[in-house]
């Protein structure tokens, strides 16, 4: 598997059109994914073909389809697919469209990840994980006001007396909601206080 | 019909009904006039909301509500801000925004809500001469047909991804495919691919899946780019929402044409509001003459008729493979899909038959929503647009919130906010190299029912028999082969022309 990735690295190298030589960090990542994808399928694939059947009840053998039947098929046309977008060039017109695109201030190009707030986007997503960890011990409205109040701390709201408030009463507005008209149960406290 | 359409009347026109329209309609505008959020997000966070109320036609309603609601609300902010919420209404600013520079901010408004109005009306009456008349013929079909349907369904909305991406969106849509395979398939209670994961046993959420896919990479952009949604300019003071009689007999062959072009072009999978605008804007500027096509671009109010009108008829549109077939034609109709089946209702061309009032309240629903977006929401216009002020220190923690919010209700589980997050980062590295997540989705969600129906045909003609032996199965099958085919080898001839028109200069 590990010569793969240079194997393609090779071939995008190997492009002979300059628009192809710009675009190559872009085609790059276009192309790791479908490698990604292909190796997916080779998983995938392998876990349908060699793993499945042989769990089939002996009844259930005599049955033209199998639940691995589908899969089979998937990962076969996944596998072909994923080498098609691998080794098929990018399109003129998509390559046009792509540098009309980077004028644009709206899209993003991630071969100058740096030049975005990538460090807020990080540290939201970790915010979320961290969120997803407490909601339980923490308790919903805790939580809820933490996360509010850290994301808006993240992107740079200041102040706090406008912040703080403003998390917790959207927080114990929408656990009122949550709980008492859709009638989900949230627990809104810890534990250890309930 | 007629009798349909009173138990419709009769379904829809409940005090509870009726506020779901409404609500359904306010949270959509106000959210879809939010930059950076589409309908499919709107909708993906509303779903937990709706799946709450417990009843189907309850829940139809109020998305579908939402989902006319985020269209409006888009064109909107186009207007007003040149920064449309939605794709579906980036062609509205093209000619919306010239129009609120030159201080006619009202206007353009009305002039989008007349046509917004009326696409979405004669949508809803095509719906209900064609979805019938589609359902008595889908009734015939058998599960091979089905399954070849949906394999054009998915070729169909791979082949409109667009030049040189109908491989990836073919990508994509496998990937949705692989992963409905995953938890406990319909054949066998034998769980497949779950590697162990208690979690995945039941298979991945779809609210989940849909909130990673749209919701979460929508807010990560507008964090990462602060350019991205901002607002480009001020579109002045909203006054004079009249429009002159001269102005409302230049817009109505407009509006006419489009609201045709665009419920047809809705009806097609893959093909949706934001196509149906382009082309509807792109085909009125053809047909006008002289100085009126001079005037498209710098406020034209043909130019902003036409988009307006021929996205809100492409939503409707979007209903019939859903409402017929039960084969969803975009990532919104998809998403609607996951909620109905959430809800234990399975659209298909059976819903008409056996749940009429589904079917005819939201037919009916949907001339409601459209008057409700007509004289609600004008007027509300200039208040709801102060919204657009919200710092985004506040926007962005809350649309993550409710993305957090919206997929923990739904499985009431914190693991599956790590799933989410997770899939979430996956989402958004895929749209950095531009592989469309809609095709996900739908395969998604198509999967299982596809499976059904292959396994069904397949013992019904004990093996894949049923390929050769009903003719309908083999055309569909060879027209989803050609949908894909033919697209690519397109492209591929316009490379190679190309390449030969470099090597001669």
């Amino acid at each position: 598997m590990d010569g793969l990735p240079h194997f393609a690295a090779a071939l995008l190298c190997n492009r002979p059109t300059n628009l192809a030589e710009k675009k190559g960090a872009f085609m790059a990542l276009e192309r790791w994914i479908a490698l990604a994808f292909v190796a997916l399928c080779c998983i995938y694939g392998y876990a349908a073909f060699f793993t499945m059947d042989h769990l089939l009840p002996a009844i259930l053998q005599r049955n033209p389809i199998w639940p691995s039947t589908f899969p089979k098929i998937l990962s076969v046309l996944g596998v072909i697919v994923g080498f098609v977008v691998l080794f098929s060039g990018k399109s003129a017109k998509t390559a046009e469209a792509d540098t009309t695109k980077e004028q644009s201030a709206e899209d993003i190009d991630h071969r100058r990840l740096g030049d975005y707030n990538i460090g807020q986007a990080l540290s939201l997503l970790a915010l979320m994980v961290a969120y997803a960890l407490l909601l339980r011990p923490a308790g919903f409205v805790g939580a809820t006001i933490l996360f509010l109040a850290l994301g808006g701390f993240i992107l740079g709201e200041r102040k706090f007396h406008i912040l703080i408030p403003v998390a917790a009463i959207a927080a114990g507005t929408i656990w009122y909601l949550v709980q008492e008209v859709l009638g989900i149960f949230l627990r809104p406290w810890p534990a250890f206080l309930m | 019909m007629l009798e349909g359409l009173l138990l419709g009347l009769a379904a829809a026109i409940t005090p509870f009904h009726l506020a779901m329209v409404v609500f359904g309609c306010v949270i959509g505008t106000i959210i879809g006039m939010l930059p950076g959020l589409g309908p499919m997000s709107i909708i993906a966070i509303m779903i937990p909301v709706a799946i709450g109320l417990g009843d189907p036609t309850g829940a139809l309603i109020l998305l579908s509500g939402v989902y006319y609601g985020a269209i409006f609300g888009g064109s909107t902010s186009s207007i007003l801000l040149n920064a449309p919420g939605v794709a579906g209404t980036v062609a509205t600013a093209f000619d919306g925004y010239p129009m609120a520079q030159k201080g006619q901010a009202g206007k353009a408004l009305t002039i989008a809500a007349i046509a917004s109005f009326a696409g979405g009306t004669i949508g809803a009456i095509l719906l209900m001469i064609f979805a019938p008349a589609l359902s008595s013929v889908a009734l015939l079909f058998h599960s091979a047909e089905y399954f070849a349907l949906m394999v054009v369904g998915l070729s169909a909305i791979a082949a409109f991804a667009g030049t040189g991406q109908v491989a990836k969106a073919l990508m994509m849509t496998i990937l949705g495919l692989i992963m409905g395979t995953v938890g406990e398939g319909a054949l066998s209670n034998m769980p497949r691919f779950t590697f162990g994961i208690m979690e995945l046993q039941s298979g991945f959420s779809f609210i989940t899946l849909a909130m990673a896919m749209f919701a979460l990479p929508e807010a990560l952009f507008l964090v990462l780019n602060p350019a991205r949604g901002a607002q480009s300019g001020s579109g002045g003071e909203i006054k004079d929402l009249r429009i002159t009689k001269d102005e409302a007999r230049k817009i109505a062959p407009v509006i006419g044409r489009q609201s045709v072009q665009g419920f047809f072009i809705g009806v097609l999978p893959g093909a949706g509001a934001t196509i149906a605008s382009f082309l509807g804007y792109a085909v009125e500027r053809n047909i006008a003459k002289g100085e009126e096509q001079a005037e498209f671009g710098k406020g034209s109010i043909k130019g902003l008729a036409a988009p307006e009108t021929a996205n809100n008829a492409a939503c409707t549109g979007s209903f019939v493979p859903l409402l017929t077939l039960g084969i969803p034609g975009s990532g919104t109709t998809a998403i609607l899909l996951g909620a109905l089946i959430a809800l234990n209702v399975t659209p298909g061309p059976r819903l008409m038959t056996d749940e009429p009032d589904v079917f005819w309240a939201v037919i009916i629903s949907m001339y409601i929503g459209n008057l409700v977006l007509l004289v609600l929401n004008l007027p509300l216009i200039p208040y709801i647009a102060k919204l657009l002020t919200i710092p985004r220190a506040y926007l962005i923690p809350f649309i993550l919130f409710f993305t957090l919010m919206g997929s923990y209700i739904g499985q009431n589980n914190a693991t599956e906010l790590l799933i989410l997050v997770g899939f979430g980062v996956v989402a958004t590295i895929l749209r950095f190299a531009d592989y469309p997540l809609a095709p996900l989705l739908i395969g998604f969600i198509l999967g299982t029912m596809m499976e059904d129906n292959f396994a069904r045909a397949m013992q019904l003609y004990r093996g894949f028999g049923f390929i050769l032996e009903r003719p309908m199965t083999l055309g569909l099958l060879i027209l989803a082969v050609g949908l894909v085919f033919v697209p690519a080898y397109r492209a591929r001839r316009a490379r190679l022309r190309q390449a030969g028109v470099a090597d001669g200069d």
